[in-house]
């Protein structure tokens, strides 16, 4: 059981490549219905309800929108927080730039610089977007704003062009290829080890850094930076 | 001992009253202050007076003595608080269980407030038989109890280039451990009936944010839960009420409240959180993905900065969480010289699979200052590394799965202090 996880992210990544998944638990998830509790949803439930995107397409309602559409929507709708361009006001999320800065001390993680999928933007969007006002606009409406964003991101460079249902799976993310599958049993094997040091681990230690000189611990008197996490 | 007797404190006051009380304690003999007149010889107010009848209280909460143990958020963290996380006092914390009104907070989109008669869950995608179900049909199916922490990925992601929020509430309270009561998430699926060709599951909430993430159809057979308690009674709203995923071992994030739907596909959806969000950037540029399993990890949590030791030298309790999200923990060990040296912890209390264990280190503090660590090895063998050690793979940009050992400096004045050494 306990190295469970582990394996299990072996198969995964076996999964990932197309490998048959474990014979027996497909076997088991087989029986039933044993209980009968419940009952099955009608297909109007089901459309409701049914807006995930995936990358290569499915899920994709019928719809479409250009980027001039979109810019009208992004302005009324969500400019408020992330800036007209994209730039993100205050500490609200930065949807734009940051190309070729993965690499440096400050990455800064848009859409275009960090995003692998473009479906992904519209999953997003149409899950949780306009922030306090979830789920209310139309396909076409989210067509044209992922439109926009893209456009914000050098991705679509045609402020006439229309995005839709047939192109958004095949429009390509420059960062697509960024990603890496978990690696930590491997990459970090050091980690595992016998007999951790018990006695004369290390030279004498000196303090290196100090929380108290920073001094961003909660205070309501007075605000602070961030260095850390959105 | 001004700044502990005024309830409208700042935090940071809070944080500071801590050190200021330590340094009127040890001046004092007695070394317990309070009001003489309601302690020996006296007799105080409440036992010559009869108190509140049952009932008075008919939901109970702490004593009254025990405000400052709350949830508290870095407001700097985030643009709002319905997109925002708030952290578990672990300071103020004992045993294994964390109670349901100080588990951490993470929301997406704010609270969502559910009526459970108008909650429905359903399951569709790559199954025999589609289902729909309410919280009172859920509840018919066989039910399982297990006892399992959830951390966010995030979880001390504030400390990747230093040491910089000063109390162990902020460096590692995006963790609580709690017991769910549920269904097993395998047994809604054989009801369900999954097809062959399904591999993966889309989970989704109710909330604002409609959060979802693609959890492998391995996982979600092996020992998920659909929970509807904590602790025994109903999840707290804050926590997903009325149903939520529990998904041992793995980033909280997985770990959807206020569950409605269930879609079985054949391939990740690589949704937001999981690209995004929920990656781990390494130095060269490249990102981690699906890193779900939170890897072995541990905490002092007193002393601490906001649990300074008050009483000065003598017979001290060193006092810490330990879990894994492999398994269950098989040592802790203690240093009080920065890593240098190591004396076993003692784990006390039940020691279960990826839950919280607790460990206490006792000894006679001769009054010098202390570089406090903790060093947990799972049962798998991993040993949790320091934070060089994992610097030197991941960089400091990575965001998330931040398991490094965490240094506490105590002052001769009992004092601590979140530092890093070398």
């Amino acid at each position: 059981m306990s190295k469970l996880p582990r394996l299990l992210s072996l198969v995964m990544l076996g999964l990932a490549i197309g490998t048959p998944a474990l014979a027996q638990s497909k076997a088991d998830a087989k029986v039933g219905p044993k209980y009968n509790i419940g009952r099955a949803p009608t297909p109007e439930e089901i459309r409701g309800w049914d807006i995930d995107v995936r990358p290569d397409g499915q899920g994709l309602p019928e719809g479409k929108g250009t980027v001039a559409e979109g810019e009208k929507l992004f302005m009324d709708n969500c400019s408020s927080c992330h800036g007209e361009f994209g730039e993100g006001n205050g500490r609200w999320p930065v949807l734009a730039g940051g190309k070729g800065s993965l690499t440096s001390d400050n990455p800064v993680k848009t859409v275009g610089s960090y995003w692998p999928y473009a479906t992904t933007v519209f999953d997003y969007i149409r899950h949780a977007m306009p922030y306090g006002n979830a789920e209310s606009l139309s396909a076409n409406e989210y067509y044209a704003l992922v439109a926009y964003v893209l456009y914000l991101n050098d991705i679509i460079s045609d402020q006439n062009f229309e995005l839709n249902n047939k192109n958004l799976a095949a429009t390509k993310m420059p960062n697509e290829q960024g990603f890496i599958m978990d690696d930590r049993s491997t990459a970090e094997r050091s980690f595992w080890q016998t007999n951790p040091c018990m006695k004369d681990c290390l030279g004498p230690v000196k303090i290196t850094s100090r929380a108290m000189a920073i001094d961003v611990t909660p205070d309501d008197s007075k605000g602070g930076k961030s260095r850390g996490v959105e | 001992m001004s700044k502990t007797d005024n309830p409208q404190h700042s935090r940071r006051s809070l944080l500071a009253a801590g050190a200021g009380a330590a340094a009127t304690l040890l001046a004092s003999r007695a070394g317990a202050g309070g009001n003489p007149a309601n302690q020996p010889p006296n007799v105080p107010e409440w036992t010559r007076v009869l108190g509140d009848g049952v009932a008075v209280r008919p939901y109970g909460k702490p004593s009254k003595f025990e405000k400052d143990v709350i949830r508290r958020d870095v407001e700097w963290l985030t643009a709002s608080r319905e997109s925002s996380v708030s952290f578990t006092p672990l300071h103020e914390l004992e045993g294994i269980i964390t109670p349901n009104g100080l588990c951490f907070e993470r929301h997406h989109g704010g609270i969502a407030e559910i009526d459970p008669a108008d909650h429905r869950l359903m399951i569709h995608g790559l199954v025999d038989r589609p289902l729909i179900l309410t919280l009172e049909e859920l509840k018919r199916y066989p039910r399982v109890n297990r006892i399992h922490f959830m951390e966010c990925a995030a979880n001390s992601g504030m400390e990747w280039r230093g040491a910089q929020l000063n109390g162990c509430q902020f460096t590692h309270g995006m963790i609580h451990c709690v017991q769910y009561t549920g269904v097993s998430l395998r047994t809604l699926l054989e009801e369900a009936g999954v097809k062959s060709s399904g591999k993966w599951l889309l989970v989704e909430g109710a909330d604002a944010a409609a959060m979802d993430r693609s959890l492998p159809i391995e996982k979600a057979l092996d020992d998920c839960i659909i929970a509807y308690k904590m602790n025994g009674e109903a999840l707290y709203p804050e926590q997903g009420y009325p149903m939520r995923l529990v998904v041992p071992g793995w980033q909280g994030n997985l770990w959807v409240k206020w569950l409605r739907r269930i879609k079985v596909g054949d391939r990740p959806w690589h949704t937001r959180e999981e690209t995004s969000k929920y990656t781990d950037l390494l130095p060269n540029g490249k990102a981690r993905r699906f890193s779900w399993v939170m890897d072995a990890k541990s905490v002092i949590t007193s002393p601490s900065p906001q649990a300074p030791i008050k009483h000065g030298k003598g017979f001290t309790i060193i006092s810490g969480l330990a879990w894994s999200g492999n398994g269950k923990l098989k040592r802790v060990d203690v240093s009080l010289d920065g890593g240098r040296n190591w004396r076993p912890a003692r784990l006390d209390g039940p020691i279960l699979d990826k839950a919280l264990t607790r460990f206490y280190y006792e000894f006679d503090w001769n009054g010098e200052p202390l570089l406090l660590q903790s060093r947990v090895q799972d049962e798998t063998g991993y040993v949790q590394p320091s934070k060089a050690e994992l610097r030197k793979i991941r960089g400091v940009n990575s965001i998330y799965h931040n398991n490094g050992i965490q240094t506490w400096h105590v002052q001769a004045n009992g004092e601590v202090e979140n530092v890093e050494v070398a």
